[in-house]
């Protein structure tokens, strides 16, 4: 990609696993992330999904420097921020916020939404103290927030609007990379269009980059441009949305989109649908050669033998699987 | 005869800010061996209808202000307590949507498979527990012999939902209430419990009640649909009525806010503002406030189910009289 403002080559997250009570040793590694290559565009919005336990949230913090990255390097605007000192990154961070899955979680109860909106604004000095006010009542409005609800606290609001301030707190100090874990998850479905509107709006408005993170793939094919498909800690597919999820090529991405329930009866009932045995294997010790072979419908006797590279398939798609061509 | 018919259910909520009216008057039936689906938002009254069924409203703070649950000729919300035990966990079962919270942490899979077998039939342990690894090999647990003596925390999310399942199932329920059993669950596992959920239906001709917020999930599974807003049913009837042609505008709202029916990158569709206080009077319609058709008399008037077509009712004033 030419350009990218976020670039992420051969990146590895491992939790180290210790056994013993008195003298622990470490006895092996939960590979979260195990060599993700991914870039991300100017105003672009990248969609990532996966099961849970793939790694997608643990991509997202590495991405954020928030866990110590075990190899592999992050470049923002082209600067790695692995080989960086502390205080350089909380420098970067600027740039680049996140937003969280539970908005019940991620706002601190005990500050009110003028506290929780002016503390990244203080904290980077990015205006006199004075200004502060207005510029709260600015990201109020820029979420679709009536500034008069600045000194109420979290509790009073619903869960669309508490995303709509973890929303404006990612705003505030005018980043350019927004990273999202699952924002809609929580939210019911009327709600969720609402959050998903707003940030499509804010990505077109600020011209943001944003990695959206979520398992609800209509979701994600309605507000990405490309998608990444997580298994186990590495990418499987990524492309264009519409291409990855209406011809997936992987068979784990066609086993994922299968598996979405349609609304619409007579489709439903009538569909092929491919059912996946069993749960995803486990990080710390994944199966040898492609980790989905266990649980592949087309898997061979050479899918046990090498972990499969993501191969370029046409102009803009990646895929890593031995057999993309004869499937 | 309908194996369950529930007549015009309220359950109330006493607390210090007010009665919340939860449940506010919801009557529908369920036929022997048929999947009703209850679709609705968080806080719209269908868990609260199903745990009032089974006798799980704590009271206080909450109260049964009216109704009956007919099951089989006897009334679920007035019987005496000891008749309603001999029916609850053995002829209508119940899983739950956190399979981590509503399995006991101290008990081993076994002791707590066997136990609704101990209470409601005449059955040695031994026999008992045969039964129980049938049930458990029956909804798909490999290896079955050994992780019957497994505690909770050593299954996976989707194998607790199925060792729920197997429990609630093992009595051989005529009528099983699923409470949002797959909302904890990725769509890959999901897939596999509502294909278990199927298979034992089929195999076992018991009847399901499914609570869900997903409409595809719905689609798929259910035969009658009841859609609830704010502790009311607004409409009910055949699944192919709902989605092909709905007459509510809450639940054509709700269709419409669906992204993957919505063309890609144009803005989604949505139900300006919130659901309303349950704990205020609402003398209209409870969707008034937030649909684009009200007029002033939807607002002031009760609106009553009508029935537009054989077995299609719906609770819109507008519709009713032909405006819409």
């Amino acid at each position: 990609m030419a350009d990218p403002i976020l670039e992420l080559r051969d990146v590895k997250t491992h939790f180290p696993v210790y056994q013993g009570t008195l003298f622990k040793r470490q006895t092996g590694a939960v590979k979260a992330v195990d060599g993700v290559t991914l870039s991300v565009g100017r105003g672009e919005v990248l969609g990532l999904v996966g099961e849970s336990g793939c790694g997608k949230s643990t991509l997202a913090r590495t991405i954020m420097q928030l866990v110590p990255t075990t190899g592999g390097t992050v470049f923002l605007e082209g600067k790695n921020l692995t080989a960086s000192r502390a205080g350089e990154v909380r420098a970067m961070r600027r740039d680049m916020q996140m937003v969280f899955q539970d908005p019940f979680a991620s706002l601190n109860p005990r500050m009110s939404v003028y506290a929780t909106l002016a503390e990244p604004l203080h904290a980077h000095a990015v205006c006199a103290d004075s200004e502060i006010p207005a510029r709260v009542a600015e990201l109020m409005e820029l979420v679709g927030l009536a500034p008069r609800f600045m000194q109420k606290y979290p509790h009073e609001f619903s869960g669309g609007q508490r995303q709509r301030i973890a929303i404006a707190r990612a705003l505030a100090l005018k980043p350019r990379v927004i990273v999202a874990d699952e924002p809609v998850s929580a939210l019911d479905v009327s709600i969720q269009a609402q959050i998903l509107n707003l940030l499509a709006q804010l990505v077109r408005q600020m011209n943001l980059s944003l990695i959206f993170i979520a398992h609800d793939l209509s979701v994600v094919k309605h507000i990405s441009d490309r998608v990444a498909v997580m298994y186990l800690g590495k990418i499987v597919e990524v492309g264009p949305a519409v291409e990855v999820i209406d011809h997936a090529r992987h068979p784990y991405t066609r086993a994922l989109v299968s598996a979405i329930p349609t609304a619409d009866p007579d489709k439903e009932r009538s569909r092929q649908r491919i059912v996946l045995a069993g749960d995803p294997p486990s990080p710390i010790n994944p199966p040898a050669g492609c980790a989905f072979h266990p649980r592949c419908p087309h898997a061979t006797a050479a899918c046990k033998q090498a972990v499969p590279a993501l191969v370029r398939v046409d102009a803009a798609r990646e895929v890593a699987c031995v057999r993309w061509q004869d499937l | 005869m309908a194996l369950l018919t529930v007549t015009d259910l309220r359950t109330h909520f006493h607390t210090r800010s007010g009665v919340y009216r939860a449940v506010d008057g919801v009557s529908f039936s369920v036929e022997r061996g048929e999947t009703l689906g209850i679709v609705g938002e968080s806080g719209s009254g269908k868990s609260v209808t199903c745990y009032s069924i089974m006798g799980l409203i704590p009271q206080p703070p909450g109260r049964i202000a009216s109704g009956t649950a007919m099951f089989d000729g006897i009334d679920l919300l007035h019987c005496r307590p000891a008749q309603a035990r001999t029916i609850r966990g053995k002829r209508v079962s119940m899983i739950f949507q956190d399979p981590m919270t509503s399995l006991n942490p101290y008990m081993r899979i076994s002791e707590q498979l066997i136990e609704p077998l101990l209470i409601h039939e005449k059955i040695s342990r031994a026999e008992a527990m045969k039964r129980a690894l049938a049930m458990l090999e029956a909804v798909g647990i490999n290896d079955a012999a050994r992780r019957i003596r497994y505690y909770p925390h050593e299954f996976s999310g989707g194998m607790r939902q199925r060792v729920m399942i197997a429990m609630a199932l093992i009595t051989q329920p005529e009528l099983l209430i699923a409470d949002e059993p797959t909302t904890a669950l990725d769509v890959t596992v999901q897939a596999q419990i509502l294909e278990l959920i199927r298979k034992m239906q089929r195999e076992l001709g018991m009847a399901v009640i499914f609570i869900t917020h997903d409409l595809g999930v719905v689609s798929g599974l259910c035969d009658r649909v009841l859609v609830m807003y704010a502790g009311r049913v607004v409409e009910s009837g055949g699944v192919r009525q709902i989605f092909y042609e709905p007459r509510h505008p809450y639940t054509r709202a709700l269709q419409r806010s669906i992204p993957a029916l919505q063309q890609k990158g144009a803005e989604l569709y949505t139900i300006p503002g919130l659901p309303p206080d349950v704990s205020k009077p609402l003398p209209g319609c409870a969707f008034a406030q937030r649909c684009e058709f009200a007029s002033d008399r939807c607002r002031a008037e009760p609106v009553a189910l009508s029935e537009c077509a054989p077995a299609h009712w719906h609770a819109c004033g507008r519709v009713a009289r032909g405006e819409l």
